[in-house]
C-alpha cells in the first residue's frame, strides 16, 4: 500500500491526485508504524501529516489553481530522465546492499532500554518517549518549539502582501 | 526468502524505507510542478522516519523513537516555510515550473 | 678602550646626521667644522686604540666587538661586528687622519658654494662606510662599506649635477664600480657555501688549516679581485677615474687617491690566506694586470694637459704598482706603498686644488706656469710632493717603491723591468707637471683676450685653512718613509706591526739574490728616477729635445672609444634581446597562465544552468556515488 501510494504521487499529472495519493502513502506509514511498536509516533503521524500537512499542501494548491496540469510526456532538460532512472537504481542498489550488508550486525545486537510491552501498561511507550525527550533531550525540544515560531513568524512575513497605498495599516 | 511464516524481520522495513526513498528522489528529479515535487520531499522523509524507528525496534532503543519525533517537528517547520515561498514565488507569476525559475544561471 | 672601537667609525656618521639635520641652519662654515671635528675625534680614538695595541702581545693584538646580531637566519650567522687588529688600525689612522685633514681643506676650498653643508654631509657619511670597510669583522659588513663608498663616491662626483659632464661621470663612476661589486658578493656567496660564514676570521682559519680547496680559494680570490679592479681602477674596470676628476679637488684627494681607491688592495691584502693558498697562476694575474695598468696609466698621463687628469692616471699607476706588490707576495710592501701614496699623492690633489682656486678654476696647465712666484706656499709642498712619488730618496715614495721593486725581482725579472719603466715615466710626468704649473713663463693671460669672459687672472695664494692641511701632508711626505726602512731588521716597523695579519703568505725573498743586493737596486732606483727628472728638465724646461705627446696618449689609447663602441653596439643589441626575451617570453608565460584559466573558467562556468533539476540530479549522483564507495570499501577490506 505505501508503495502504491508512492508511485502514485509521481506519476499522476494532476497534484490533487498526487495529494492524494501521498495520504496513502502516510497511511500506511503510520501502520508500518504501529506494527513496530511506536503507537505514540503513529498517532502524531496520523494528526500532523496526513492531517494537517497535506491540508496545507491542498490549500496550496487550491490557491494557486487546481488545474495545473502537468505535462509529463515531455521532458524538456535532456537526460534527465534516463540519469534519474540511473541514480535512483543506484541508490536503491547501494542502500539494499548496505542493509543486507549490515543485517548480521543488525540481528546480534539488542541492548539498551527494552521497549515496554503490554505488562508495563497501555501508555508505555508514551512515557518512555516522554521521559527520553523531557530529560535527555530537553534542549533539543526547546530549540524546536523556538524553531517552530520562527518559521511560522517567517512564513507570515514571506507571503505578505505589502500596501503600497498610503495610509494603509499593515498587521 | 519469504518463508511461509511472513514474520517481518527489521530487514524488510529497512529495504521499504529504501525504495520508497528511491522513488521519492526519483519524483524529484523527474517532477517538475514545485508541489508535487515539495511532496516527493515528504516522501523521502517519511522513509527516513521508518528507517529509524525499525531500527529503534531492532536495537531496544528509545532514542531511535525521539529522533522521528523531531524529524516530524522540523519538517512541519519546513513545509511551512517551503510553501510560504512557493507561495510568493508563483502568486506574481502563472504556470510556472521548476526550469522556469533558472535565474541563478552561470 | 679598545671596546670602545666602535665610536671610530660612529662619530663621522654622528657628524653626517647632525649636518643631515642641521646643515643648513649652521651654514658655511660652521657645518664644515662640524664634519671636520667629527672625523677628528674619530682619528683621535683611534691613536688611543692603536697606542693600547701596542702594549699588548702580537698575538693578542686582535679584538672582536659585536654590536648586534645582524642576519641570525638558520646556518647563516653574521654579526654586525667590527675588528681591530693591525691591519684595519693601521687603516683607519690613515683615513681618519687624512680624512680631517682634507675636510680642512674643504671647508676653505667649498667656501661660498651653495650647497656647503651637503658636501661635508657626503665627506663624513664617506668616511664612515670607508671605516665599516676596512673594520668590518665579516665580509658582509665590508660590504656595506663597499656599496657605502661607491654611493658616496656618486654623490660627491656628481655633487655640480647641473653640469652634463660631472652627472654622466657619476654615473660611470657607479656602473663600472657594479660590475665590480658583482664580483664580490660572488666571492661572498662562495665563501659562504665553501667554509659557512662571512667571517673573515673563520675563512682565514680555514684557509690556513686547508680546510679550503685551492679551486674554491682560487675562484673567491679571483672574484676579489675583480672587484677589486671596479673599485681600485685596475686596467679593464678603471675607466671611471680620470672621469670623476669631475668632482670638487678634495674629493679627488679622499676619495679617488687616499682611501676608497685602496679599499681593493685592502680586501686582497685582508684574504691574504685564501689568495695563499690559490693556484700559482692567480697571484701572477693579479701582478701581472697591476704592472699593466701601471704602464699603461703612466704612458697616458705623459700627454694629459688637465692639472687633476695627470694625477688621476698616476694615481691608477701607483694603485697597479701595489697590485703588482700584492701579486709578488709582498703585503707589507703594498700596505706601505699606500700610506705613503695616500700621503702625497692627497699633497698634491690638494696642492692642485689650491692652484685651481688660485687660478679662479682655470684646470688646464698650458695656461699656467711660473705659479711659484705668486704661490709660495703651495709650489713649495707641491713640489716635495713631487719629489716624493717620483721616488728619491730620503722622501717616502721612495722607500715604499723600492720595497716593490724589491720583492718583484725577485719573483719576476720581466715584470721588474716593467716597473722600472713605470717608475721613470712617473718621474718624468710628474716633473713635466711642475715645470708646466709652476716655471717657465706664466701664460694665464697669454690668450686672454681670447676667453672673452673672464679676462685677466691674477692669481693668488690660497687661505691659511687650506694650506695648513698642504704643511701637514709634506712633513708626512719626507717623514713617511721611516715606517719601513730597509737597512736592517730592527727598523722594519709596519713589518712587525702587520705580522700577525700576513706572516704567513708574505713572500720570503731573504735567501734571493735581490735580498742579497738590495743596496744595488737600491741605487738602480735611484738612478732611474733622477734620469726621468733630468730628461723631463730638459724636454719641458731647457727645449733641448722636442716635445713628444702623441695624440693617443692623449685619448688613453683610445680605450674608451673602443668601450662605448663595444657595449654601445653589440653590447646594446644583447641588452635589447635580453629585454625582449623577458617581455615577450617569460611575461607571455606569465600572461598565458592567466589567459588559460580564465578560458577554461569561461567554459566551465556554463554547469551552471540554473536549472535546479540539474543540480538536484548531480548532487543525487554524487551522493550515490559516495555511498556506493564507502559500501565497496566496506566490503572489500
Amino acid at each position: 500500500m505505501v508503495l502504491l501510494g508512492a508511485v502514485g504521487v509521481i506519476v499522476r499529472k494532476h497534484p490533487v491526485h498526487a495529494a492524494l495519493s501521498l495520504v496513502l502513502t502516510l497511511f500506511g506509514v503510520a501502520v508500518l508504524f504501529v506494527s513496530q511498536e511506536a503507537h505514540f509516533l503513529a498517532a502524531v503521524q496520523v494528526i500532523v501529516y496526513a492531517g494537517a500537512i497535506v491540508v496545507l499542501f491542498l490549500f496550496v494548491i487550491m490557491l494557486l489553481g487546481v488545474d495545473r496540469v502537468e505535462n509529463l510526456r515531455t521532458e524538456p532538460l535532456t537526460a534527465q530522465r534516463p540519469l534519474a532512472i540511473i541514480t535512483c537504481l543506484g541508490l536503491v542498489g547501494v542502500l539494499v546492499a548496505a542493509i543486507v550488508n549490515g543485517s548480521g550486525v543488525l540481528n546480534e545486537r539488542g541492548e539498551g532500554i527494552k521497549l515496554p510491552d503490554l505488562q508495563n501498561g497501555p501508555d508505555a511507550n508514551t512515557v518512555q518517549l516522554a521521559e527520553s525527550i523531557f530529560s535527555k533531550y530537553v534542549v533539543a525540544f526547546e530549540v524546536t518549539s523556538v524553531l517552530l515560531v520562527i518559521a511560522v513568524v517567517g512564513t507570515v512575513l514571506l507571503t505578505r502582501k505589502t500596501k503600497s497605498s498610503s495610509g494603509g495599516q499593515t498587521k | 526468502m519469504i518463508s511461509l511464516t511472513l514474520v517481518p524481520t527489521a530487514t524488510w522495513y529497512l529495504v521499504l524505507a529504501a525504495v520508497l526513498f528511491s522513488i521519492g528522489t526519483f519524483g524529484v528529479l523527474v517532477r517538475r510542478n514545485p508541489l508535487v515535487m515539495f511532496m516527493c520531499i515528504e516522501l523521502m522523509l517519511n522513509a527516513v522516519n521508518l528507517t529509524f524507528v525499525a531500527l529503534a525496534r531492532e536495537l531496544n532503543d528509545i532514542n531511535g523513537q525521539t529522533i522521528v519525533f523531531f524529524v516530524m517537528v522540523v519538517a512541519a517547520a519546513e513545509v511551512v516555510v517551503g510553501l510560504g515561498i512557493i507561495v510568493s514565488i508563483m502568486r506574481n507569476r502563472s504556470a510556472l515550473t521548476a526550469d522556469d525559475l533558472a535565474e541563478l544561471k552561470g | 678602550m679598545l671596546n670602545l672601537i666602535w665610536f671610530i667609525p660612529l662619530l663621522p656618521l654622528a657628524g653626517a646626521i647632525l649636518n643631515l639635520i642641521l646643515g643648513r641652519k649652521l651654514g658655511d662654515p660652521r657645518s664644515g667644522w662640524v664634519a671636520t671635528i667629527a672625523t677628528g675625534t674619530s682619528f683621535l680614538v683611534t691613536v688611543l686604540v692603536y697606542f693600547e695595541m701596542l702594549g699588548l702581545e702580537a698575538e693578542e693584538r686582535s679584538h672582536v666587538e659585536v654590536l648586534f646580531s645582524w642576519l641570525p637566519v638558520g646556518s647563516l650567522q653574521v654579526d654586525f661586528a667590527l675588528l681591530a687588529d693591525p691591519l684595519s688600525i693601521v687603516m683607519a689612522l690613515f683615513i681618519t687622519g687624512i680624512s680631517t685633514l682634507i675636510h680642512l681643506y674643504a671647508i676653505g676650498y667649498m667656501h661660498g658654494d651653495a650647497k656647503f653643508s651637503k658636501f661635508f654631509l657626503y665627506l663624513n657619511l664617506f668616511v664612515f662606510s670607508m671605516l665599516m670597510l676596512v673594520m668590518g669583522e665579516n665580509l658582509l659588513v665590508t660590504f656595506l662599506g663597499w656599496e657605502g663608498v661607491g654611493a658616496c663616491s656618486y654623490f660627491l662626483i656628481s655633487f655640480w649635477h647641473t653640469r652634463n659632464s660631472a652627472a654622466v661621470a657619476g654615473k660611470k663612476a657607479f656602473v663600472t664600480n657594479r660590475i665590480g661589486d658583482f664580483g664580490v658578493m660572488t666571492a661572498m656567496f662562495l665563501a659562504f657555501s665553501a667554509v659557512g660564514s662571512l667571517s673573515y676570521g673563520a675563512i682565514n682559519e680555514a684557509a690556513h688549516a686547508g680546510e679550503l680547496a685551492s679551486v674554491t680559494a682560487t675562484a673567491i680570490a679571483m672574484l676579489l679581485f675583480v672587484g677589486a679592479c671596479g673599485k681600485s681602477a685596475q686596467l679593464p674596470l678603471y675607466l671611471w677615474l680620470p672621469d670623476a676628476m669631475e668632482g670638487p679637488t678634495p674629493v679627488s684627494a679622499l676619495i679617488h687617491a687616499a682611501t676608497m681607491v685602496t679599499s681593493g688592495v685592502f680586501l686582497m691584502t685582508r684574504m691574504n690566506p685564501v689568495l695563499h693558498i690559490s693556484y700559482d697562476w692567480a697571484p701572477t694575474v693579479i701582478a701581472v694586470v697591476g704592472a699593466a695598468t701601471a704602464l699603461y696609466a703612466a704612458t697616458v698621463a705623459v700627454a694629459q694637459n688637465d692639472i687633476k687628469k695627470v694625477l688621476a692616471y698616476s694615481t691608477v699607476s701607483q694603485l697597479g704598482f701595489m697590485f703588482l706588490a700584492i701579486g709578488s707576495g709582498a703585503y707589507v710592501a703594498a700596505i706601505f706603498h699606500m700610506i705613503t701614496h695616500a700621503f702625497f699623492k692627497a699633497l698634491l690633489f690638494l696642492g692642485s686644488g689650491s692652484v685651481i682656486h688660485g687660478m679662479h678654476h682655470e684646470q688646464d696647465m698650458r695656461r699656467m706656469g711660473a705659479l711659484r712666484k705668486v704661490m709660495p706656499v703651495t709650489g713649495f709642498t707641491f713640489i716635495i710632493g713631487w719629489l716624493a712619488i717620483a721616488g728619491v730618496p730620503p722622501f717616502a715614495g721612495f722607500w715604499s717603491k723600492d720595497e716593490i721593486l724589491l720583492y718583484v725581482y725577485a719573483n719576476n725579472r720581466g715584470l721588474y723591468v716593467v716597473g722600472l719603466v713605470t717608475a721613470l715615466l712617473t718621474a718624468y710626468y710628474m716633473t713635466r707637471q711642475v715645470i708646466m704649473v709652476f716655471y717657465g713663463k706664466a701664460r694665464w693671460n697669454d690668450n686672454s683676450a681670447e676667453h672673452g669672459a673672464h679676462g685677466e687672472i691674477t692669481p693668488h695664494e690660497s687661505p691659511r685653512v687650506m694650506l695648513i692641511p698642504l704643511i701637514v701632508l709634506s712633513v708626512l711626505s719626507i717623514l713617511g718613509g721611516a715606517m719601513q726602512l730597509p737597512f736592517s731588521k730592527d727598523l722594519h716597523f709596519l713589518e712587525h706591526w702587520l705580522a700577525p695579519v700576513v706572516e704567513e703568505s708574505e713572500a720570503y725573498i731573504g735567501k734571493s739574490w735581490a735580498y742579497q743586493n738590495k743596496y744595488l737596486l737600491l741605487l738602480v732606483a735611484i738612478v732611474v728616477a733622477v734620469s726621468g727628472i733630468l730628461i723631463s728638465i730638459s724636454v719641458y724646461a731647457k727645449s733641448k729635445f722636442k716635445v713628444i705627446e702623441p695624440k693617443i696618449l692623449e685619448q688613453a689609447w683610445k680605450y674608451d672609444h673602443a668601450v662605448s663602441r663595444v657595449v654601445g653596439g653589440p653590447g646594446a643589441a644583447t641588452f635589447n634581446l635580453i629585454a625582449w626575451i623577458d617581455a615577450n617570453i617569460v611575461d607571455g608565460i606569465v600572461n598565458g597562465v592567466g589567459e588559460l584559466i580564465r578560458s577554461v573558467a569561461g567554459s566551465v562556468r556554463r554547469v551552471q544552468s540554473g536549472f535546479v533539476r540539474t543540480y538536484a540530479l548531480l548532487i543525487s549522483f554524487g551522493a550515490v556515488a559516495i555511498l556506493a564507495w564507502f559500501l565497496l570499501r566496506g566490503v572489500l577490506l
